[in-house]
């Protein structure tokens, strides 16, 4: 099994998607953390002096873990994503379909290159924060769980909107209309008990949400809803993720006809 | 012997275009098989129900003995397919494209016999340079140095001559017919029948999802057409009736066909007998065209 997993094609694709966004990593790892640099230095002057959140803690400290999981999140799910539709679009997809590949294989490759690359602009971003604010690593295994969950949810769900665009629009589409607003919707700028009622409980049900929350629990050892719960509900999404996903692959949706 | 392609029963429809409507065929060990018929026969979906990239409605198919749908890694590790659009990964050069396609099999270190493959393609000068660099003859020779890396006993060519000069036809069928002389069996869908007359010695005509004709290239030759006698007549000058019931005439040209050359006398005589004057005399040679093309009308009728 373990040969079947790691000697046949699976290797392969994995160090070619990695090499894929590295050989362009200044708009794939580069171009990520410059943004959220940006974010930071905006909101962190905006908003510096005038919010604190959790009692004491100052915005730009808080503000900097939801900007790494944003960045995870949203480059995890790019990766996957605009790798499959450049195959499919320009045909090459067939090389990979051709070879004795199975769709586990196919399914691990595509999502742990996601994970790799988010892990990879994750640690950009918090190399360039720490000239903005002291890092604290409160719980260091929470950080590393809840970057590896939020990867694999995003790039299981990369690979699903990969597979199901046929167009370039339509992958935007899937990006600008559910990505972006489960991201941004998620506590990312603001802790969710800044807000009214009614959204915050309207928040309880993005699963983005459990996993920013459980990620910055990590750093301050704070947040909004407990690690394990947070745990729970990432990790649930996961599964759920990765069934429906793996689903469409042994179906061979869009690919095999 | 296990036959290299084994396909029973194969159907497959697209809404209401039926593509395959039950497609039994064998193709021998060694043998070079040429698949031919009209756009839209069904010889892409054919293929790439072969390859696993298409699942037929019904039926099955086994390469080597391997079902391509239950064992699927046995079929496609004995499977090489050079597809018919030209596509490449423009991320890479030709040897990356060569070592990742490499190990989707399973093959490490494969340097030597990638480099032998380029040096048969005439693709060595070329082996570091991006795929984006290359003119579409050289993206061609590439898929199909994509389709021998894991040296697969069969290997299938979807149109590989189509849209390609002359010098790298040549250079392409020169390796090819070494690759089948060394065992390999190949699989051709070509639409320069000259090319499938040449290269093949057993072949299926396909029309709308059926095979219509299947026989060696030397039967199809015999049975189908015949040779015949092409002349024009000199000015006023009528053909006897009991020849020009056998014949054909179009635009002055009168096709007069025959089995045996031995008949060739025996006609001339004839028509000296009769006092035609023949000017412009040519013997016709049937060829795979002519085949194709009565097969097709007779299906059609």
């Amino acid at each position: 099994m373990i040969d079947r997993l790691f000697g046949g094609g699976f290797a392969t694709l994995f160090y070619k998607e990695l090499l894929r966004f590295w050989k362009v990593s200044f708009q794939t790892v580069a171009a990520p953390v410059l943004t959220a640099m940006l974010y930071l230095l905006i909101f962190s002057h905006v908003l510096e002096e005038r919010v604190q959140v959790y009692g004491t803690l100052a915005y730009t400290a808080f503000l900097v873990p939801g900007l790494v999981m944003m960045s995870i999140l949203q480059n995890a799910f790019s990766n996957s994503s605009s790798s499959l539709i450049q195959s499919k679009v320009t045909g090459n997809i067939i090389f990979v379909l051709l070879p004795p590949i199975s769709y586990r294989e196919f399914y691990a490759a595509y999502v742990l290159a996601a994970i790799v690359r988010s892990v990879m602009v994750g640690v950009g971003v918090l190399a360039v924060t720490t000239f903005f604010t002291a890092l604290h690593f409160a719980h260091p295994l929470w950080i590393l769980t809840f970057a590896l969950i939020g990867g694999g949810v995003m790039g299981s769900l990369g690979v699903v909107a990969g597979i199901w665009a046929d167009k370039f629009d339509q992958l935007a589409a899937f990006q600008n209309f559910l990505i972006m607003p489960l991201t941004f919707l998620s506590g990312v700028f603001y802790s969710i008990h800044s807000l009214p009622a009614f959204w915050q409980g309207v928040s309880h049900f993005n699963p983005v949400f459990y996993m920013i929350d459980g990620f910055r629990y990590g750093f301050f050892g704070v947040s909004d809803v407990s690690p394990w719960h947070s745990f729970a509900v990432a990790f649930f999404s996961l599964l759920v993720l990765a069934a429906l996903t793996l689903n469409f692959l042994r179906r061979g949706y869009k690919l095999r006809g | 012997m296990t036959p290299a392609i084994r396909i029973h029963q194969v159907a497959k429809r697209y809404g209401a275009l039926q593509a395959l409507a039950g497609i039994d065929l064998e193709v021998v060990q060694g043998e070079f098989f040429g698949l031919l018929g009209p756009n839209g026969a069904g010889k892409t979906t054919l293929i790439s129900s072969l390859a696993g990239l298409v699942r037929p409605d019904s039926g099955s198919l086994e390469v080597m003995g391997f079902d391509v749908q239950r064992d699927y890694r046995d079929a496609r590790q004995n499977l090489g397919v050079v597809p018919q659009e030209i596509v490449f990964d423009p991320f890479f050069s030709v040897r990356e494209t060569l070592k990742f396609q490499s190990g989707y099999f399973g093959i490490r270190n494969n340097d030597a016999w990638i480099d032998e493959i380029l040096a048969n393609l005439d693709l060595t000068a070329k082996a570091n340079a991006n795929m984006r660099a290359l003119s579409g003859g050289m993206k061609r020779r590439v898929m199909v140095a994509q389709a021998l890396v894991h040296r697969p006993p069969v290997i299938v060519l979807d149109e590989p001559t189509a849209g390609v000069d002359v010098e790298l036809r040549q250079t392409l069928w020169a390796f090819i017919r070494r690759l089948n002389q060394d065992g390999h069996t190949i699989v051709l869908t070509t639409h320069y029948l000259e090319e499938a007359e040449s290269l093949c010695s057993r072949i299926a005509m396909l029309k709308a999802g059926r095979v219509v004709a299947l026989d060696s290239t030397a039967n199809l030759l015999k049975t189908q057409a015949s040779h015949a006698l092409r002349f024009r007549l000199a000015e006023g000058d009528v053909l006897p009736p009991d020849l020009q019931a056998k014949a054909t005439q179009s635009g002055g040209l009168w096709v007069l066909p025959f089995v045996d050359y031995s008949e060739i006398g025996v006609l001339v005589d004839a028509l000296s007998a009769a006092g035609c004057k023949l000017m412009d005399l040519e013997i016709g040679k049937p060829d795979l065209e002519d085949v194709f093309l009565d097969v097709m009308r007779e299906r059609a009728a």
